[in-house]
This record gives structure tokens, C-alpha cells and sequence, in this order.
């Protein structure tokens, strides 16, 4: 790992992977033993690592399964959840499993076609119903906090993008710990300052099985050009994407946001499902899904 | 130096597989290099020989097989 200076064989890496993130968790004040921590599971290399180093750990750790009904021709969700209900056996965790198209009457792809937005892809549907699911069954659970297993090269595209666009309220709001607020639980990456190859490499060697094949609808996806620009950028100087993230949450406490600010005290709740809006009514999943079903009614099969 | 050759082709190659594409290159040079020649970036990928995970800088031997796993996700 030439941007640690460091090399460990493979028990001391085994080893290494879980210590650094107590390390991480203690330091950015994460979560304490004593608190339940729901852990958002895709099926993928990062969310199933996470669960097993907070499983090997110690931490009360419960898994959230969302399927999204993405199956496609290689079955990617039907894959997915496969992977996690086997991971959840063998260690004897529970895993929480919400079907979208069972409970909310329609898969990803299905209420993307169906909304203005998602025609052409169902990313921002996707997004949007991941992020209200986790946040809804977190606080129903009564759970602490949501961990997810966001990594280095996650946080440096996502850092990246928003520095080119200048998406202030972004970088006002990004770091590894999104503390509680009325109505959204704490949200956690314990992963964050790992690689994400680091995380695949603690995968292969723990035997973690996981999918391997992307979101089919991944393909071309901008924050896989940024991860690209940032890995050239590393190959010629090891340490750089980390050095860019760290250098960035140092520098955030100095850097005087306002446009956010002003907009964090006006949040009301959903008229539909309780959870916090920004404006009066219903709230965006809400309004997004009950278009999702009148016009799944008028018009079942859109162009 | 005498290169072998069985039924036309050089056994002097070590393959490199990522997902359905297969790469060639010389044995002797680093892992590293044999990846930046195929253009494939080395953070992208991690490698295996024989279902070993191997380093970057690992000097590949001739009849090698190294299995390419990528490691970028998104969306």
C-alpha cells in the first residue's frame, strides 16, 4: 500500500482492516458498543466488509437489504440479496429485507419509466427511495445509527464533483458523520478513509462471497469518470486521494458556508408519511411514488 | 535466448483476464507495468495468481495466469 508506506502479509492485513476502523470510529465519535447500528447491505464488496469487520468488532450490527427490483437479464437484485441472506446465515446476523415493488407496488426501473426524470435511467428514483427506505426503517427500529459502506474513493469523487460544480450546500454537508437530526437518523461511513481497493482486497482475503457485476445501469455512471481521474492522479502520486479528502474536512470548520445554513430550520413533516420535507405537503419519495401509481393506472406499459 | 514455441504460439506470455478480456505480455516485467501497458489503471483492479491476491510490483513469470478483479463501482 505505497499510500500508507506500509505492506502487511495477509493475517496482519486482516488484522489491520478491522483495528483502523475502530480507529476511524472512535475518532469521528461514529457510535459507541452500546448502540444498535443498522447496516445498508447491497450485496457488494464495501457493505458486506463493513458488516463483517463491525460483526468481527463487537458492534450490535443488523443488516438492511433494500431490493430494488433491478433484475434485468443476469438478475443483478435477485443476485444481490442472495449474497447477503448467505452472509447473514453464516455468521447468524439478522438482516432486514424491504421489497420495493412488494410494498410500494412497483420495482426501481418500473417507477423510473413512469416519472419524467427517470426515463432514461432510474438513478435518481433509485437514490431517492434508498435514502427515505434507510432513513424510514432506521428510526422505526429504533436503531441508533445507519452505517454504510461508503469508501475513500466514494467520498473523493463525490468531494470531486462537487467542487467542480461548486455544489455548496454539498460540501457544506459532506463528511463521514451526518449527525442526527428531528426526523433523520445519524449517518455514518466507517469506510471512509479506506480504499476502495483495500476494501476489496479485506473481501477476497476474509472469503467474503459478493457480487461482483455493477448495477447494470452503472454503466457510463460520472462518479466512475471521477474515481478514473482521481486513480491517474494517485498512480503518479500515492497518497493524493486521501491527502485531498482529509486536507478538505480539515479545511471545512474554516470555510464559511451560507446559502445552506439559513435553509436547516424549515423542515416540516411529510403530510403522508411523517418524515421531514423542506415544503409544505407531501415529501419528495411520496410525491414521486404516488406518480409512480396514478400513472402506473392510466397507463401501465409507457413508451 | 531461445523462445519455445508449441504449436505456434510463444510460451513466453503471461495472460492477464479482466472479466472476458484477456491481455498478453512478456514475462519478466512488474505487474504494474504489464497493467499500464494494457492501459488498465492499477488502483482499478486487484490480482490474483492461482487465487492468491499478488502486488504491483510482483515481476510475472512466463506461463502465468493472472486473474484481474475490478474494483470500482459507482452509480
Amino acid at each position: 500500500m505505497r499510500q500508507h508506506k506500509l505492506a502487511l502479509c495477509k493475517a496482519h492485513y486482516l488484522e489491520w482492516v478491522p483495528a483502523q476502523t475502530r480507529r476511524f470510529i472512535e475518532h469521528y465519535e461514529m457510535f459507541n458498543p452500546h448502540e444498535r447500528v443498522l447496516v445498508a447491505v447491497s450485496g457488494g464488496k464495501d457493505s458486506l466488509a463493513l458488516w463483517d469487520v463491525l460483526y468481527r468488532l463487537g458492534y450490535q450490527a443488523d443488516g438492511l437489504y433494500i431490493g430494488l427490483g433491478i433484475d434485468n437479464d443476469q438478475g443483478y437484485s435477485s443476485e444481490s440479496l442472495r449474497y447477503c441472506v448467505a452472509f447473514a446465515e453464516q455468521h447468524g446476523l439478522k438482516l432486514i429485507v424491504y421489497d420495493v415493488m412488494q410494498e410500494e407496488g412497483a420495482s426501481i426501473p418500473e417507477a423510473a419509466r413512469h416519472t419524467r426524470r427517470g426515463r432514461e435511467k432510474p438513478c435518481s428514483v433509485c437514490g431517492l427511495t434508498k435514502r427515505h427506505i434507510m432513513n424510514r426503517l432506521a428510526l422505526d427500529g429504533e436503531y441508533h445509527v445507519l452505517a454504510t459502506g461508503h469508501n475513500l474513493d466514494d467520498e473523493a469523487a463525490v468531494l470531486f464533483s462537487n467542487t467542480l460544480h461548486w455544489h455548496v450546500g454539498y460540501l457544506q454537508r459532506q463528511g463521514p458523520v451526518l449527525p442526527s437530526r428531528p426526523g433523520f437518523i445519524r449517518k455514518v461511513k466507517p469506510f471512509f478513509r479506506f480504499y476502495e481497493r483495500e476494501t476489496a482486497a479485506y473481501a477476497l482475503m476474509q472469503d467474503i462471497n459478493y457480487i461482483y457485476d455493477e448495477c447494470p445501469y452503472a454503466t457510463g455512471a460520472t462518479s466512475i469518470y471521477y474515481k478514473e481521474i482521481l486513480n491517474r492522479l494517485e498512480a503518479d502520486r500515492p497518497g493524493a486521494k486521501l491527502s485531498f479528502y482529509l486536507a478538505y474536512l480539515r479545511a471545512k470548520d474554516s470555510i464559511q458556508f451560507t446559502a445552506e445554513s439559513k435553509r436547516e430550520g424549515l423542515l416540516l413533516a411529510c403530510d403522508s408519511c411523517g418524515q421531514p420535507t423542506s415544503a409544505p405537503g407531501h415529501c419528495a419519495y411520496c410525491r414521486t411514488w404516488d406518480q409512480v401509481r396514478e400513472r402506473m393506472q392510466e397507463s401501465p406499459f409507457p413508451e | 535466448m531461445w523462445t519455445y514455441f508449441l504449436f505456434g504460439v510463444s510460451l513466453m506470455t503471461v495472460k492477464l483476464t479482466l472479466r472476458e478480456k484477456t491481455f498478453e505480455v512478456r514475462a519478466g516485467m512488474t505487474l504494474r507495468d504489464a497493467l499500464k501497458r494494457n492501459e488498465i489503471q492499477p488502483e482499478a483492479v486487484l490480482s490474483t495468481r492461482a487465487g492468491e491476491l499478488i502486488t504491483d510490483d510482483e515481476i510475472l513469470r512466463e506461463g502465468d495466469d493472472i486473474r484481474l478483479i475490478a474494483v470500482i463501482s459507482g452509480g
